[in-house]
């Protein structure tokens, strides 16, 4: 299965015009658990996914939130020419086919 | 660092002060965030709603750096006058109502002086047309040169992380630069009698928690009162037309919407300190951190959650800056490809137009154009235009291709020229399946060049450290309404 058919929201967004920020939300606990468990989510593959170095890539575990979070530093900050997604609204779509066993 | 101690010191006498001021020490304070930003138009049925249940003040944002670098650079609002005047007018003539104070941060999107000026403008025109009168405190956020570059000589500007260079030339080459300011000036506004608050770029969360800390309410508390507020109907379950309505008490604080079929679930809530923001537990301002680690959400009703355990860590006092600076003037050509030859072949053909395009504006523009200070790009909407580097699916080729030719020059002129010149090899250049001349980009518009104007980019993420909380502000005081004007 796919983590867009467990997940009831996958978003990017700008944290700032610096940064990145990905959430992976959830209807419930027993899905959510499923996820963490797969330990398909976590910095090194979240790393591979985007291009970009491990150690630059910050993970969070909101179990209160049924949610995951990751945030990276934007690839281009935003606005600068070549931006191509200035709320940085549409930077999930990786995420939506990760396989989760 | 002694003086961020001596700081320190300073910030809890203040707090002290602050308490004694107000003039009775609450238990409890309400108050109704009625719109996540001045503008998008407030539901007034779910505002009286939420008046009827005695708020202590009406607190609003008014300003983001979500939409981009712009409004900043240009000093320009992101939303249209007429929206800002009715949502303030309705907040206005609400407070004067219930006699409380309204407070409005981040005035006209960005908080530069010409920002908040446009907003006071349209205060003025509501106060003459309802016949209101306000005492009204206008705090200016926009930062002065000079001072901080004796900020950066005395090493009293500290990057973030990722943040550009800082140096004498960048702050020199800003067009505008804020500081975001916390809640000391507000409440020192509030304390010297101010009806209406208009404040230039601000924390968000500081305008809800000025109030309930000069109450002497836990700041972790009243901070996460405030996180949880800003966004409006944002942290309900699902967005509609509405307002919140928040109270914090010494132990917990309860959240909750007006509005039909708006709700607060312990989910949506708990969620909400994620949105936007790179760690969802802990959040800085310019007093220090809350913490929103040990935060607990439980529903009381089928509306409203209770919050508690929210935790506050005082650090040495920050002020958060933002500057913009001009990147340049824009010009740029919509068009779209269909011809499967060319699509199949895209990089290597616009990478040939391109070269083509350099060509002509060095045998054309000569000395006028130097390469180094122009730059095109394509924005090729269908194969990777959205993610540009990231898209992991660039080899999937589409029917249809959509091209935004971005010329970006130091003068609009030159942009200007750039992008005509760019039209022809666009439209004809060849490719060896088709003998002959060809039409290859189907443009949208005649002229097919449209100029953007000037383009701006973030060049500061920095912070500074001032002597008090209030040497970076500015506090006008101007009665508005009755016989002074």
């Amino acid at each position: 299965m796919i983590l867009a058919d467990i997940a009831n929201l996958i978003r990017s967004k700008n944290a700032g015009p610096f940064t990145l920020t990905f959430d992976i939300m959830f209807a419930d606990l027993a899905s959510y658990r499923r996820v963490k468990d797969s330990g398909a989510l976590n910095p090194a593959a979240f790393a591979k996914l985007y291009r970009c170095p491990v150690e630059k890539v910050r993970f969070f575990e909101c179990e209160n939130a049924l949610a995951f979070k990751f945030s990276i530093p934007r690839p281009l900050i935003q606005g600068q020419p070549g931006d191509g997604d200035m709320h940085g609204g549409q930077q999930f779509i990786p995420l939506m086919t990760v396989e989760i066993p | 660092m002694v003086a961020g101690l001596l700081l320190h010191r300073l910030i809890s006498l203040h707090q002290e002060k602050m308490s004694e001021m107000a003039n009775e020490e609450l238990q409890q304070i309400r108050f109704i965030s009625p719109i996540g930003s001045m503008g998008g138009g407030i539901s007034s049925a779910a505002l009286d709603e939420a008046l009827a249940q005695s708020p202590h003040f009406i607190a609003c944002d008014a300003g983001t750096t979500d939409a981009g670098p712009f409004s900043l650079g240009m000093g320009a609002p992101a939303f249209p006058r007429e929206a800002v005047k009715r949502d303030l007018s309705l907040m206005l003539r609400a407070g004067r109502e219930a006699s409380i104070p309204v407070i409005i941060g981040s005035a006209g999107t960005a908080g530069g002086d010409t920002h908040v000026d446009w907003v006071l403008e349209i205060a003025r025109e509501i106060v003459s047309e309802h016949d209101l009168t306000l005492r009204t405190a206008v705090i200016y956020s926009e930062q002065d040169k000079a001072y901080l570059k004796r900020l950066v000589h005395e090493n009293r500007i500290f990057p973030l992380d990722p943040a550009p260079p800082i140096s004498d030339s960048i702050i020199d080459g800003s067009t505008r630069i804020v500081g975001m300011m916390g809640v000391e000036p507000l409440q020192q506004a509030l304390s010297d009698g101010a009806d209406f608050v208009l404040a230039g770029r601000c924390s968000d969360s500081a305008l809800f928690a000025a109030i309930p800390l000069m109450h002497g309410l836990p700041p972790g508390l009243a901070w996460h009162a405030g996180k949880v507020s800003e966004c409006g109907t944002l942290v309900c379950e699902t967005l509609g037309k509405g307002v919140i309505f928040t109270t914090v008490s010494q132990n917990e604080i309860t959240i909750r919407p007006y509005g039909n079929g708006l709700r607060c679930t312990p989910q949506s809530v708990a969620a909400h300190s994620l949105y936007e923001n790179a760690d969802p537990y802990l959040h800085r301002e310019c007093s220090g951190t809350f913490d929103l680690t040990k935060s607990t959400f439980e529903a009381i009703d089928r509306l409203t959650v209770r919050i508690r355990g929210s935790e506050f860590i005082a650090q040495p006092y920050t002020v958060k800056l933002e500057g913009a600076e001009l990147a340049g003037y824009q010009s740029i050509i919509v068009g779209g490809i269909r011809d499967p030859y060319i699509i199949r072949q895209l990089d290597t053909w616009l990478g040939s137009v391109r070269a083509y395009i350099d060509e002509s504006v060095s045998r054309v523009l000569g000395d006028k154009a130097d390469k180094s200070l122009y730059s095109i790009n394509f924005h090729t909407y269908g194969i990777n235009a959205v993610m540009g580097a990231l898209e992991p699916n660039s080899k999937h080729l589409p029917h249809e291709v959509g091209i935004v030719l971005e010329a970006t020059a130091p003068t609009q002129d030159l942009a200007h020229k750039l992008a005509q010149l760019s039209r022809q090899p666009l439209l004809h250049y060849p490719i060896k399946e088709w003998v002959g001349s060809i039409t290859a980009f189907a443009c949208l518009h005649n002229p097919a060049v449209i100029d953007r104007g000037p383009v701006y980019r973030f060049n500061l993420n920095h912070v500074a450290v001032p002597s008090t909380p209030f040497e970076m502000f500015r506090t006008h005081f101007i009665d508005l309404g009755g016989s002074s004007t």
